[in-house]
């Protein structure tokens, strides 16, 4: 409602309505709650922001720093960068080599995965054929199976195969995504119109083209939902890498860090280094995804939407 | 589609014919070309491993000769090994200890998440955006760096919180010692999920119609009971599905318990499932016995979260009738 309307005979019937709150003490009992919300949030807030700031903190201290100043604020030096040096030519610039890995892996994974997810789902959304409602309960029921039972059955396969300890053995299984294709059932059951494909087709369009041409366009918002989702289960995904990888060059930024947290013993600087290498692979990624934000909630409502 | 504009009349007749009696041979082969690359690697990656792990579970590997130099069979054992994991300690108390960790951990996870949705999702409430943003951060922060960050904050030494409580009547204390190393992953569990579960609640929140609770309000009810009477059970769904997501998650629980395992002598080897079946793979070579973990940990989770979606819609169910 405009301001203008305010002053306006609607406007003081607006006034009274509000007046007319429910309970006598209202106001003050809403004013507290408000308050008390409030405060609750902060709280929380502090819980999920806390952490973050100590590795903020903790990335511009020395190892000695780290053990001798109060961790939740800044020490007497700033070593940032000479951290962040430590960090980038430490045992030959490998970590260099994990960030290539992880854009490869979580990066090419995903692209690959929710082209894949989004064929299928508008397959299963779109055509009519028998046994489509089994083909997708059994996709379905690959959401409930864990990534970790199947990691180990599939290193030993992958090892006959000479195929474990091979950038295949990480990218591959990575591509599947079956939560992918479900949110690509949703999307292209609610937003593909029929009428448009039937149209393409008496335009002699063929089905590929259809999918390409139109059906990927209709759904490039759902794909970057998709994308984000796949992306982040396989930065986060630590087994699979853990379980098929033992050459420290083929390492993700995670398996490579988790490699460093178990060397203290023998290079104490590996504590700043560890500390400053969350921090280079942490911050850029949240900065990323929170700027993606709107895509992130819609895909939540449809995965809540059915279940 | 401006082809379509210059057809004319004569054309579009058999053009009709041909799209049609092309339909019935699309009809398989245009949705088996837009599935066959997905489902070939669904079917790879993931039902054989299944096939294999149900399959290499039933046998055992057996060293003739003398030790060393022997050479090793396999032979056919069947359930042997489901036998020998469901009677071992390590085995149940690592269970049984996922189970108790659910337990604690997912209703005050949801809580929270619960809680944080309605308010953000109340009008009275300020900097909602950013509330938003700041809670949902931690999800894309790896349960391994997550556990390492969370490691340094329990440490005494290195960690302020530790540090802090030392100066208060709390005093000491010992967050990977026995009673609390459990409750420290615990933490950090929470600390990695709360805000994408509150996301998956507050969506939903978002979803439903506004004008519903204007009604409700102008019956006279207040905030509180249209939170609590309206908008929990109308996104009870979304409750169900982050609660099968959480029994998942915690029964697959790994990072967290194996980095900090260098830090605490409380967690074993055998602290999760997870983690026994791939010490029993990859340190004690038994990879037979550890796909009998794993078929065993996927069956359990699905009974799980499939006994948790008929109970909560059984319940559902109750309360409308």
């Amino acid at each position: 409602m405009s301001a203008t309307t305010l002053g306006s005979p609607r406007g003081s019937e607006r006034r009274r309505a509000r007046n007319r709150s429910p309970e006598p003490g209202g106001a003050s009992r809403v004013q507290a709650s408000q308050v008390l919300a409030m405060a609750f949030l902060f709280v929380m807030g502090l819980y999920f922001l806390l952490p973050v700031w100590w590795l903020v903190v903790s990335s511009t201290k020395t190892t000695g720093g780290l053990f001798s100043s109060f961790g939740f604020w800044f020490g007497h030096s700033f070593a940032l960068f000479t951290n962040v040096r430590g960090v980038f030519t430490f045992e030959g610039s490998i970590f260099i080599q994990w960030i290539l890995n992880t854009i490869l892996y979580a990066g090419v994974g995903a692209v690959v995965g929710t082209l894949l997810s989004a064929s299928a789902g508008f397959a299963l959304a779109k055509y009519r054929f028998a046994g489509r409602e089994l083909v997708f309960s059994v996709i379905l029921g690959g959401v409930l199976i864990p990534g970790t039972a199947l990691a180990l059955p599939l290193y030993l396969l992958m090892s006959k195969f000479g195929l474990t300890n091979t950038i295949w053995s990480v990218l591959l299984p990575s591509m599947v995504s079956p939560f992918g294709v479900y949110l690509a059932r949703v999307y292209a059951g609610s937003s593909v119109p029929e009428e448009l494909l039937e149209a393409a087709r008496v335009d002699g369009a063929g089905e590929v083209r259809i999918f390409r041409t139109i059906v990927l366009r209709i759904l490039s918002p759902a794909l970057v939902t998709i994308f984000l989702f796949q992306f982040v289960a396989i930065w986060t995904n630590f087994f699979l890498p853990l379980v098929m990888l033992s050459s420290t060059r083929l390492y993700p930024i995670t398996l490579g860090l988790y490699t460093w947290n178990t060397q203290y013993g023998q290079t104490p600087n590996l504590y700043a280094y560890v500390v400053t290498g969350a921090m280079i692979s942490v911050i850029p990624l949240i900065v990323a995804f929170l700027s993606l934000q709107r895509f992130w909630r819609s895909g939540l409502t449809a995965g809540s939407v059915k279940l | 589609m401006s082809t379509a504009a210059v057809v004319t009349t004569e054309e579009v007749a058999p053009q009709r014919a041909r799209v049609r009696r092309g339909r019935s041979s699309r009809k398989i082969a245009a949705p088996l070309l837009f599935l066959t690359p997905f489902l070939l690697l669904f079917a790879v990656f993931i039902l054989i491993p299944i096939g294999y792990s149900i399959y290499i579970s039933l046998f055992s590997v057996s060293t003739s000769g003398l030790g060393l130099s022997g050479a090793t069979s396999q032979h056919f054992v069947g359930l042997h090994n489901y036998g020998t994991a469901l009677t071992d300690p390590a085995f149940t108390s690592g269970v049984l200890r996922m189970l108790l960790f659910g337990v604690v951990q997912i209703p005050v996870m949801l809580g929270l998440a619960l809680t944080c949705a309605l308010l953000l999702d109340w009008g009275r409430v300020k900097l909602r955006r950013f509330f938003r943003l700041a809670f949902f951060l931690p999800y894309g922060i790896p349960g391994v760096l997550a556990a390492i960050l969370w490691g340094f904050l329990y440490v005494p030494g290195i960690s302020p919180i530790v540090s802090i409580l030392g100066h208060t009547p709390v005093g000491h204390v010992d967050f990977l010692g026995q009673n609390l190393a459990l409750w420290s992953i615990a933490n950090i569990v929470t600390w990695e999920y709360t805000g994408y579960n509150m996301l998956i609640i507050f969506a939903a929140l978002q979803a439903l119609p506004r004008d519903l609770f204007e009604a409700a309000r102008l019956d006279g009810a207040t905030d509180w009971k249209v939170a609590t009477r309206v908008k929990i059970p109308l996104v009870f769904p979304a409750l169900v599905l982050t609660g099968v997501f959480s029994i998942i998650g915690t029964l697959q629980l790994f990072s967290e318990p194996e980095v900090m395992r260098t830090l605490s002598g409380t967690i074993t080897s055998t602290y999760t499932p997870n983690l026994m079946a791939y010490t029993q793979a990859f340190t004690f070579n038994n990879p037979n016995y550890a796909a009998a973990i794993a078929v065993l940990l996927a069956v359990g989770t699905f009974i799980l979260s499939f006994g948790f979606l008929k109970f909560t819609q059984r319940r559902a169910a109750a309360a409308v009738a």
